[in-house]
């Protein structure tokens, strides 16, 4: 038996500790974005929360574990680009390296942000990856363990690990769950919903798999809540509305804000390259980033200490 | 029930290891990554394999049942189970035609809710599970009826999921005939998808209906399932686009909220050469009707979302129906 083998035993039997994987010694802080029901804005979040952090000064770096669909790729606009091997382990993908760049607007230094995802893994972007729960487990744990992160070179550490979710409460969500329990202290969890019952019905089970595996919930934040049309600013409730600061009141849970739905964001991602046009410089213009702002520092206001 | 009950056959002693190839599989035991593995002997020990006894038994069930047809898409949220149930609904207004849906997404069933079912629960009997009737023929099976609690989550691994899989297409009595199956299924190209093709495979399966939104982001993903479709070797029937356009019910104007920067549904169908269906329009009374667990079309019959809908259901059934019969003749 391999020692990995010995850890999904020793879980499974209560036997205690093993220390966290080494990749994550450099990790300040670690949020998993989460949600039971799929397509409500994970990823759209994820990607939100982390330009978000990186204009706060942080360094921040992203994993995107939903492997039968990634796309954190493209909505940072590297989905050419290849991960590299050093002696250390996989070199994730560099989205913004902003060491050496002159201030912005508000005279914040932007942070550096790195992205490491199955999708850069793939030959061909069409090709599926079909694989069964085992096979998944072991790429995630290999996501935890080979993958060095740090904040740019081997001195800085990373502010915030970001972890993006598939739908569902599975394989992957068991995997990193047993790998993350010997990284506590982590910051807990960002669950992202839609405001229909449809929905929040799926992300009441996802809620129950953070109490059962102990990640602590950091906040509700409710997507796609309103489109406001622009032609007369009459704003339309597509999926309803208020579903998530009830699912939020009834569970007891911070409710951190709304995201209305901007077609301009998802134009932006389209549009983005990696040489004028970053994303993070058109999400300057973005509608959505004043309110995102809103969302970040109320997480931040919970004062989560950091790993080390 | 306990839906557990039945479900791990093969008793482990110890958590697969990486790459395990499946105790089913018959390279269980053999292959490189039993060496070692604390279970090869229970999985060698139950060789010679052969195909699973089981089969005969889902075969004979699901030979009841004239079409099969699984919606699918790579990605989450694109209105899979939406689909799901107007399909059923469409299909049950005929009265002349018997409609069972099958709730394949484990760890987050939604079609009770959509199909008005929430809260009850399965029956067994000698000749199986009853699935709930939620019309005189309208048929609905999926785990939420089984949960003790609307809100348990079900974390539950891939092995284990395949064990209900394989007990919903072995125990569920839809009756002496079905002329329309129509199973959900969760995101992705895992374990849910592998079972219910690989069981179905024999008795065969009429085409998959893929489901998906504008945008690239979603398309990446459908490219992703269509290439498992094709190399399960599952006849692809068609491709909707959902939520395509947006018309403003205050000044009728359309903007399109998932832009379809590349082209969109019928593009991809153009450039993979699959049936394109149609375009459905994003209509809140969609949701709302889904919520309260009413038909859209009998609430809304004559808005736009309907008729597009309706054709959609009627160029799926062309494709299905007409099959059969040129494979009669």
């Amino acid at each position: 038996m391999t020692s990995e083998e010995n850890k999904g035993s020793a879980l499974e039997q209560g036997v205690v500790p093993q220390a966290a994987p080494k990749s994550l010694e450099k990790v300040k802080h670690i949020i998993l974005i989460l949600s039971g029901k799929g397509g409500v804005g994970k990823s759209s979040v994820t990607t939100q929360t982390a330009l978000t952090l990186v204009n706060k000064g942080f360094n921040v770096g992203v994993l995107d574990i939903d492997l039968t669909g990634p796309s954190l790729p493209r909505m940072f606009g590297v989905e050419s680009k290849q991960v590299h091997q050093s002696v250390a382990g996989w070199v994730p993908v560099s989205v913004y390296n902003n060491n050496h760049n002159s201030n912005n607007d508000n005279n914040i230094k932007r942070g550096n942000l790195s992205l490491m995802s199955l999708g850069f893994l793939l030959g061909n972007r069409n090709n599926s990856v079909v694989w069964r729960g085992p096979k998944k487990t072991a790429m995630i744990r290999q996501f935890l363990k080979d993958v060095v992160w740090n904040g740019g070179d081997n001195d800085t550490p990373l502010d915030y690990l970001l972890i993006d979710t598939p739908p569902g409460t599975s394989d992957e969500h068991i995997a990193i769950a047993e790998e993350l329990r010997w990284a506590s202290p982590i910051d807990g969890a960002i669950i992202v919903t839609t405001p229909q019952d449809v929905a929040t019905a799926d992300v009441r089970k996802e809620i129950n798999f953070c109490k059962k595996v102990n990640f602590d919930i950091i906040g509700v934040v409710e997507n796609m809540s309103g489109f406001i049309c622009p032609f007369c600013s009459e704003c339309t409730n597509i999926f309803s509305s208020g579903g998530g600061s009830k699912l939020s009141q009834s569970l007891d849970l911070t409710f951190l804000g709304n995201i209305p739905i901007d077609p301009k964001f998802v134009e932006m991602i389209e549009l983005q390259d990696n040489d004028t046009k970053k994303l993070i410089d058109l999400y300057d213009g973005c509608e959505l980033k004043p309110i995102m702002e809103g969302i970040i520092d109320k997480a931040l206001q919970k004062n989560y200490p950091a790993r080390f | 029930m306990a839906p557990s009950r039945d479900i791990e056959k093969t008793q482990l002693q110890a958590p697969e290891p990486e790459h395990c190839p499946g105790p089913e599989s018959e390279a269980a035991g053999k292959d490189d990554a039993c060496q070692g593995c604390a279970n090869q002997d229970i999985c060698s020990s139950q060789l010679p394999k052969g195909p699973d006894p089981d089969l005969p038994l889902i075969n004979k069930r699901l030979r009841q049942i004239d079409h099969k047809i699984l919606v699918l898409s790579g990605k989450g949220g694109v209105g899979k189970s939406t689909f799901t149930s107007m399909l059923s609904w469409a299909l049950a207004a005929d009265e002349d035609i018997e409609v069972g849906a099958m709730d394949l997404d484990i760890c987050g069933p939604s079609l009770p809710r959509m199909l008005g079912a929430e809260g009850e629960s399965v029956h067994q009997s000698n000749s199986g599970l009853s699935p709930v009737y939620v019309a005189d023929n309208l048929g609905l099976m999926s785990i939420s009826f089984m949960l003790p609690d609307p809100d348990s989550a079900i974390i539950w691994r891939g092995a284990k999921k395949n064990g209900l899989i394989k007990q919903f297409l072995k125990d569920v009595n839809w009756g002496d005939h079905l002329d329309y199956l129509v199973v959900d299924t969760p995101p992705g190209t895992s374990d849910e998808h592998l079972s219910v093709t690989s069981y179905m495979k024999e008795v065969g399966i009429d085409g998959a209906l893929i489901v998906t939104t504008p945008q690239e982001v979603a398309l990446l993903d459908v490219r992703k399932e269509i290439d498992f479709c094709r190399k399960a070797g599952i006849k692809i029937l068609g491709l909707v686009e959902n939520m395509s356009g947006f018309v403003c019910p205050n000044c009728k104007g359309e903007s399109q909220i998932f832009k379809p920067t590349t082209g969109g549904g019928e593009k991809l169908c153009q450039d993979l050469n699959i049936p394109f269906l149609g375009s459905v329009p994003l209509d809140p009374r969609i949701g709302r009707s889904c919520d309260a667990g009413q038909s859209f079309f009998d609430n809304y019959a004559d808005s736009p979302a309907a008729t597009a809908i309706l054709d959609v259901v009627d160029a799926l059934r062309d494709s299905v129906e007409l099959n059969v019969s040129n494979l009669s003749i």
